[in-house]
């Protein structure tokens, strides 16, 4: 996928502009946060859990080049094939190869964000091979030509109305009156129309969120169980996965499961979790009779050896976006590449470069939330913060930002004069908001009051309320 | 394979061993691999996966009532044709149905539902109705355990629009752990089935505007008759 991230103020503004987003956004800040919370209030050891799933994945990253090797020797073992792929190209490559072996017209695929990484679909488009994703937020993205918007939930950005006008648009063989006013009557569309091209592809690529070095495993995790139509029916299964997918044992990624879709839907689990073990066996009646495993390093290994290495840890459940407010406000297409949110602010700079995605890791408040929400204990917060300093490190912070950074570290370094100022303009910020406690305007401050109001200054300030509560000490 | 680059793995590897500053031959690494992936460990396993039998058939029913699923109750394994046909005059289905040879489905006394007729083999998509035997189930989140075989076809599990599921109340396990620990004793230890499917429900999706719609590519119906012991 081409990255836009550079743009990322312009496209923000863009997406506080667009009335569809903003419906579709506000139905997301609905629809998940309080599903997470009760679902990991309803299992005691959730905090636990996260601490042993944050364990696992650090030992695997401490040994991965171990159990990839063991990952590998496992898959063949049962008689699939392991490939390597260093680079996007590469895996583009190999996947066009194997799908030329097969004599593939058409590729069904299941919801990969590595396929959207290495834009394979383009890949395969232009070399007279038809993708069709069947994932059902997907094929709805696929269908207008979008990259996903959120990793769970690609075509979170869309309202019902959207999706309507797009069938009638494509479907065309159906007949017009039909009724498509519901979301049961799209979705029994998108069923039929995605049946056919199933039991007609000639190979299935589907991503993994596990690979299990104990017994050569792939694991995909579904509600609509595309993927296991995609990779059941098809001669040739492809699994294209990367690299820091591996974990040691069964018990493990029963570990990871308990918080994956907890945190991702609110489900206690998944409606499928299909285990897949190497290609159709003797006397099986169905299953691939080719089983490809394309395991992509994309920048990966790169990452290992750096202080924000946890974002390996990173099982993709999308609960770091789900409660972020800047998400809630621009959605995922304004960051401007595969991965929105949080983890993209964290992710993106490491895996396409701090001059692409410089803005994303300063499109944040600092809230915490996202790191408080993350399965894998990721410090996404300081992970941004690494970033930041990198880039003031590298000149590159904005002239504003510098500006206002001089002008505080004026003041802080003289303290009687922050006292006295900070004492005397909190009240004239009060008297300023006119007893309404915020600012719908301020001057110079349009990039904050255009989209959402300033608070004024309540109380006294934070050096008196801190010396109240020492009782004066020091 | 020709155009894999014969030095692709070598290089990946070697980057990932610089990066984290080791080398391959490191016994002591190798070691803590190895006791790690040939006596795998549970880590915390969930209070609620244990319970006498009774307690978990009854959490596992539960949990999976709970994600749209339904349930039958057979005190004998006689009585499962009777039940699937019922279900299927229930619900307007056409009497055919499409499952695996495996000899706890296929030995059922099927005389019994006359009007069921059976077609064996894996599915294909003009298929409505496919039956199928779990191997087992883990009463912590509702979920059905199935594997694949020469006599049980993944296919099934997929295609029709309803699946009926025979589960024995005995093969209901409390957690993912009893679940690894039995088909290691089936099936040997660091190998597992082709396909181990965890079936929780239905098929559904979300991804219009966050509503939930039943049936999304899978089976819209799951239906379970539960064998054994009366919950």
């Amino acid at each position: 996928m081409k990255p836009t991230a550079h743009t990322f103020p312009a496209n923000a503004t863009k997406a506080l502009a667009d009335p569809n987003l903003q419906i579709a956004l506000g139905k997301l800040r609905t629809n998940y946060v309080g599903a997470i919370a009760a679902a990991r209030a309803r299992l005691p050891e959730f905090e636990t859990l996260r601490d042993e799933a944050r364990d696992i994945k650090n030992h695997v990253l401490a040994h991965l080049d171990l159990y990839l090797e063991e990952f590998e020797r496992k898959v063949t073992e049962v008689g699939g094939v392991v490939h390597w792929a260093s680079t996007h190209a590469e895996a583009r490559a190999l996947i066009l190869d194997i799908c030329r072996k097969a004599g593939a017209k058409t590729v069904t695929k299941g919801k990969s964000m590595i396929s959207e990484e290495i834009a394979l679909n383009d890949h395969l488009a232009a070399n007279g091979i038809e993708p069709v994703e069947t994932d059902l937020g997907e094929y709805l993205i696929q269908i207008r030509n979008e990259p996903p918007s959120h990793i769970i939930g690609p075509a979170v950005h869309l309202t019902r109305e959207q999706v309507e006008a797009d069938f009638r648009r494509l479907h065309t063989h159906l007949p017009k009156g039909r009724s498509l006013g519901e979301a049961t009557e799209l979705v029994a569309e998108a069923r039929g129309i995605l049946r056919e091209r199933f039991l007609a592809a000639d190979v299935g690529i589907t991503g993994a969120n596990f690979l299990i070095a104990e017994t050569g495993t792939t694991v995909i995790v579904t509600n609509e169980g595309n993927g296991d139509l995609t990779q059941t029916l098809p001669k040739t299964h492809i699994v294209l996965a990367s690299i820091e997918k591996v974990v040691p044992t069964l018990e493990d990624v029963s570990t990871i499961l308990r918080v994956l879709a907890r945190s991702a839907t609110g489900q206690e689990i998944s409606t499928y979790t299909t285990f897949s073990t190497g290609p159709r066996r003797p006397g099986d009646p169905d299953g691939p009779e080719q089983f490809h495993v394309v395991l992509l390093d994309g920048g990966r290994s790169e990452i290992l050896g750096t202080e924000y290495r946890d974002i390996l840890r990173c099982i993709r459940c999308g609960a770091c976006m789900d409660h972020c407010p800047v998400y809630h406000a621009v959605g995922g297409h304004a960051y401007g590449w595969v991965y929105p949110g949080p983890i993209g602010a964290a992710l993106n700079p490491a895996l396409i470069g701090l001059e692409e995605a410089g803005h994303l890791p300063n499109a944040s408040t600092f809230c915490g939330r996202c790191e408080e929400v993350c399965p894998m204990r990721i410090p996404l917060p300081r992970i941004m913060r690494f970033w930041r300093e990198k880039q003031f490190a590298l000149g590159r912070t904005g002239a504003p930002a510098k500006r206002a950074m001089r002008l505080w570290a004026w003041f802080a370094r003289r303290p009687a004069l922050y006292h006295l100022g900070a004492r005397i303009a909190m009240p004239l910020l009060r008297l300023a908001a006119r007893g309404r406690g915020r600012f719908h305007k301020l001057p110079q401050m349009g990039g904050w009051t255009d989209h959402r109001d300033f608070p004024a200054p309540e109380g006294s300030t934070f050096q008196a309320q801190w010396a109240k509560r020492r009782g004066g000490l020091p | 394979m020709s155009r894999d680059n014969p030095h692709a793995r070598d290089v990946m590897l070697a980057r990932i061993r610089r990066a984290l500053g080791v080398a391959g031959d490191d016994v002591a690494r190798r070691v803590a691999v190895q006791r790690r992936l040939s006596a795998p460990r549970a880590n915390t396993v969930p209070a609620r996966a244990s319970g006498s039998r009774t307690e978990l058939v009854a959490a596992f029913r539960a949990r999976l009532e709970q994600q749209s699923a339904t349930f039958a109750t057979a005190a004998a394994i006689g009585e499962v044709p009777a039940l699937v046909a019922a279900y299927l005059r229930e619900h307007n289905l056409p009497a055919r149905i499409r499952m695996g040879s495996d000899p706890a489905i296929a030995a059922l006394p099927w005389s019994e539902a006359p009007a069921v007729q059976i077609e064996h083999g894996a599915a294909a998509g003009s298929d409505e109705v496919g039956f199928s035997r779990a191997i087992g189930a883990a009463a912590e989140t509702g979920t059905l355990v199935l594997t694949s075989g020469p006599d049980n076809p993944t296919s099934i599990n997929f295609l029709p629009e309803t699946h009926v599921i025979l589960l024995a109340a005995a093969d209901v396990a409390g957690s993912y752990e009893e679940i690894w620990r039995r088909l290691r004793t089936l099936h040997g230890d660091r190998t597992l089935p082709r396909t181990v499917n965890y079936i929780s429900g239905p098929s559904r999706t979300a991804d219009i505007e966050g509503m939930l719609v039943m049936g999304a590519h899978g089976p819209r119906r799951l239906h379970v008759i539960l064998v054994g012991e009366a919950v």
